[in-house]
C-alpha cells in the first residue's frame, strides 16, 4: 500500500516538471491563438533554437544558468518577431489554411535549417545543476525537478502580471478580444502582435533550456513532440485561454507520467493525441473555454 | 461541346498510352536505371495521395493532415494480406484499400464537424496515432519494420493511378462532387440549399482514405520493407505540400505538384536537409505570393486550341 502511495507521489512530481514545459511552451500556443487565431507551428522549433542558445550560452561562453536562460529567452524573442514580420505579417488577411501551412513551412525550415547549421547530432548540455537528489519519504525529487517547477511558475506569475497589469498586456487582451475595435482605439496593432510573439517566444526558449538541462540532449527535431504536445495542452485547456494553457499543460504532464508509469511508456504520445482528439470531439473549446456560437 | 470533350479525351488517352509505352519499353529493353524505375512508382504513389488529399482538401475544403496515416492503414494491411495470408497481390491492395477507407469514415465520422484548424490538429493527431500503433505491434514487426515481397510492377503502379484519377475525376464531376465544391465554398449556404454537408464531407474523407490506402498498399508491395517512421507527420506534410503546390481544388495540379516534388526530391536525395530547407522556403514563399498553388483550381488540359477555363473554377477566399 505504501509502496503504491510513493509511486503515485513519485509520478506526481515527474508530472509535474514535464508538465511545466508543457505549460510554458502551451502558453505560447495559446497566446498567439488568441491575437492572430494562427497555429503557430513552428513554435516547438523556437524552444528548440531557445535550447540551442542556452546550450552555446553554457558551453562556449561558460554562462551560468540565470544569464544563459535569459540569452536564450532573447534570441528566442528575435526570432520570434522576425518570423511573425515576414512570414505571417503578409498573411494577416489570408485563408486560415495558407497561414497554417506557412506555420508548418516555418517549422520545418526552422528544423532543417537548423540541422543544416547546428549538424543533426545531439548536443549533450552540461551539467547546470548539482546532481542532488532529494529523497522525501521515498520520493525522489531531483534539484532539477525543483528549478524546473520553481522556474516556469515564476515566469507565468510574470506573464500573469504582464498580462494584467501593463499597458502592453492590456493592449495584448483588446487586441485579442476585437482586433478591429483595438485598431481605432488607437492601439498598434503590429506592435503589440510583435510582444505577443516576443513574450510566447521568450517562454518557449525558457522551455527549451530547462528541456535541455533535464534531459542532458538536444538536437534540431527536439521542438517537433513537445511542440506538438504543449498544442494539446493548449487545446485541452481552451485554446486562446492563458490560464486554460498551465493547466492543460500540467494535466499532460501528468497524464503521461501515469501512463509511463504503468510500464506503457511507448503509448505515451498516442495518449496525448488521443486526449486531444476525444477533447476536440466532446468540448473543442477546450476545458476552460466558452462555446461561441458561430454567426452567419 | 460533346467534340471538344471527345477530342480532349483522345489526347490524354494517347498521352497516357504513350507515357506507359516509352517506360515499359525502356524496362523491357533494360535501359532504364533502377534510380529511375524507382523514382517513376514514387512518382506513381504520390500523384495517388495527392490527387486523393486534393478531394479532402481541395475539392472539399476540409483541412486534413493525416494522409500519412491512412496510407500506414493500406500499406500495413495489404502487407499482412500478403505477407501472413499468402493472398493475391489485387486482393492484398483492396483490402488495404477498404481498411483505410473504413478507418476514415470511423474517424471522419466524429471529427469531421470540427473545421478549419481543429480537423487540421485532430487529423495530425489521428495519424500519429495510428504510427504509434503499429510501432508498438509486435506482430507486424514494431519499429524494425515489416518485410514484403516486391511484386508492384511499373504496369500495376500505372494503371492504377490512371484508375485512380478517372475514379476521383468522375467523382469530382459528379452531383456528389458538385455537392462537396459548394460545402467549400460556403458551408452554410450549402446547408440552407438543402445540401447534407455531413453525408458529403464523410464521403469525401472515406473515398480519399481509400485511395490514400490503396497508395499504401501500393509502396509496401513495392519497397520491401515498411516502417512506422515513413508514416510520420512528415509523409503527410509532403502530399500536403504537393496539393497545395499545384493548386487547392485542382486535380491536373495534384498530379503536377506529385511529379515535381517526387522528381525534385529525388535529385537532391543525397542532401536531405537542404531538401526540406527548400521545400520549407518554397512552400512560404508560395503562401504569400501566390497562395493558390501553380494552377489553382483551374485544370490543365491538352486542349488549348478548345475554350480556355474550367466551369469550376472560382476563386477562394
Amino acid at each position: 500500500m505504501g509502496s503504491v502511495t510513493e509511486q503515485v507521489l513519485q509520478q506526481i512530481v515527474n508530472g509535474l516538471s514535464l508538465g511545466s514545459i508543457y505549460a510554458l511552451v502551451a502558453l505560447g500556443y495559446t497566446m498567439v491563438y488568441g491575437i492572430i487565431k494562427l497555429i503557430n507551428f513552428a513554435h516547438g522549433d523556437v524552444m528548440m533554437v531557445g535550447a540551442y542558445a542556452g546550450w552555446f550560452a553554457t558551453t562556449t561562453l561558460h554562462m551560468s544558468f540565470i544569464p544563459a536562460l535569459l540569452i536564450a529567452m532573447t534570441v528566442s524573442a528575435i526570432l520570434g518577431v522576425l518570423i511573425e514580420r515576414i512570414a505571417y505579417k503578409p498573411l494577416r488577411n489570408a485563408t486560415r489554411i495558407a497561414s497554417l501551412i506557412t506555420a508548418i513551412g516555418v517549422s520545418f525550415f526552422l528544423e532543417y535549417g537548423g540541422m543544416l547549421v547546428v549538424s543533426p547530432q545531439m548536443r549533450t548540455y552540461p551539467p547546470v545543476f548539482p546532481d542532488t537528489i532529494y529523497n522525501v519519504g521515498g520520493i525522489i525529487i531531483k534539484y532539477g525537478d525543483i528549478v524546473m517547477i520553481v522556474t516556469s511558475i515564476v515566469l507565468m506569475v510574470l506573464l500573469h502580471g504582464i498580462v494584467k497589469y501593463t499597458k502592453i498586456g492590456k493592449a495584448m487582451r483588446a487586441v485579442s478580444f476585437d482586433t478591429e475595435a483595438a485598431l481605432l482605439m488607437g492601439i498598434n496593432v503590429n506592435n503589440t502582435i510583435s510582444a505577443t510573439f516576443a513574450i510566447g517566444s521568450a517562454l518557449a526558449a525558457a522551455a527549451g533550456v530547462l528541456m535541455g538541462v533535464y534531459f542532458n540532449t538536444i538536437n534540431p527535431l527536439m521542438g517537433i513532440i513537445p511542440g506538438l504536445k504543449a498544442f494539446v495542452a493548449a487545446v485541452l485547456g481552451g485554446i486562446g485561454i492563458i490560464p486554460g494553457a498551465m493547466v492543460g499543460g500540467f494535466f499532460l504532464g501528468l497524464t503521461e507520467s501515469f501512463v509511463s508509469g504503468l510500464g506503457a511508456s511507448t503509448w505515451r504520445d498516442a495518449v496525448a493525441f488521443l486526449i486531444l482528439i476525444l477533447v476536440l470531439i466532446v468540448k473543442p473549446s477546450g476545458l476552460f473555454g466558452k462555446n461561441i456560437r458561430e454567426k452567419v | 461541346m460533346g467534340k471538344r470533350i471527345n477530342r480532349q479525351s483522345v489526347l490524354t488517352l494517347v498521352g497516357v498510352l504513350l507515357v506507359y509505352a516509352i517506360v515499359q519499353g525502356s524496362i523491357f529493353m533494360d535501359i532504364l536505371p533502377p534510380f529511375v524505375a524507382l523514382t517513376l512508382i514514387q512518382v506513381c504513389i504520390f500523384i495517388i495521395l495527392a490527387t486523393s488529399l486534393n478531394l479532402i482538401n481541395g475539392i472539399t475544403g476540409q483541412f486534413s493532415i493525416g494522409h500519412a496515416g491512412f496510407m500506414a492503414i493500406g500499406a500495413y494491411v495489404a502487407a499482412i494480406v500478403v505477407v501472413k495470408f499468402h493472398g493475391p497481390l489485387l486482393l492484398a491492395l483492396i483490402a488495404g484499400a477498404a481498411a483505410a477507407a473504413v478507418a476514415g469514415f470511423l474517424i471522419g465520422l466524429p471529427t469531421l464537424r470540427l473545421k478549419g484548424d481543429y480537423l487540421a490538429i485532430a487529423t495530425l493527431g489521428f495519424g500519429e496515432i495510428v504510427r504509434i500503433v503499429f510501432l508498438n505491434t509486435s506482430y507486424v514487426g514494431g519499429a524494425s519494420g515489416f518485410s514484403v515481397p516486391k511484386t508492384i510492377t511499373w504496369t500495376w503502379a500505372f494503371w492504377l493511378t490512371v484508375l485512380s484519377i478517372i475514379i476521383i475525376r468522375n467523382f469530382i464531376k459528379s452531383t456528389h462532387g458538385r455537392a462537396c465544391i459548394s460545402i467549400r465554398e460556403n458551408e452554410i449556404a450549402a446547408d440552407v440549399m438543402g445540401i447534407n454537408t455531413t453525408k458529403y464531407k464523410i464521403m469525401a474523407f472515406t473515398i480519399g482514405a481509400f485511395f490514400a490506402g490503396l497508395a499504401g498498399g501500393i509502396y509496401a508491395n513495392y519497397l520491401y520493407i515498411i516502417q512506422p517512421l515513413t508514416f510520420s507527420f512528415l509523409k503527410s506534410f509532403d502530399i500536403l505540400v504537393m496539393v497545395v503546390l499545384g493548386g487547392l481544388g485542382s486535380l491536373t495540379g495534384s498530379v503536377l505538384g506529385a511529379v515535381v516534388m517526387t522528381v525534385v526530391s529525388a535529385a537532391l536525395s543525397g542532401w536531405p536537409e537542404w531538401r526540406l530547407v527548400i521545400t520549407a522556403v518554397l512552400l512560404i514563399v508560395m503562401m504569400i505570393f501566390r497562395p493558390k498553388g501553380l494552377l489553382g483550381t483551374k485544370e490543365f488540359s491538352l486542349s488549348f486550341l478548345g475554350k480556355k477555363g474550367d466551369k469550376n473554377a472560382s476563386s477562394k477566399d
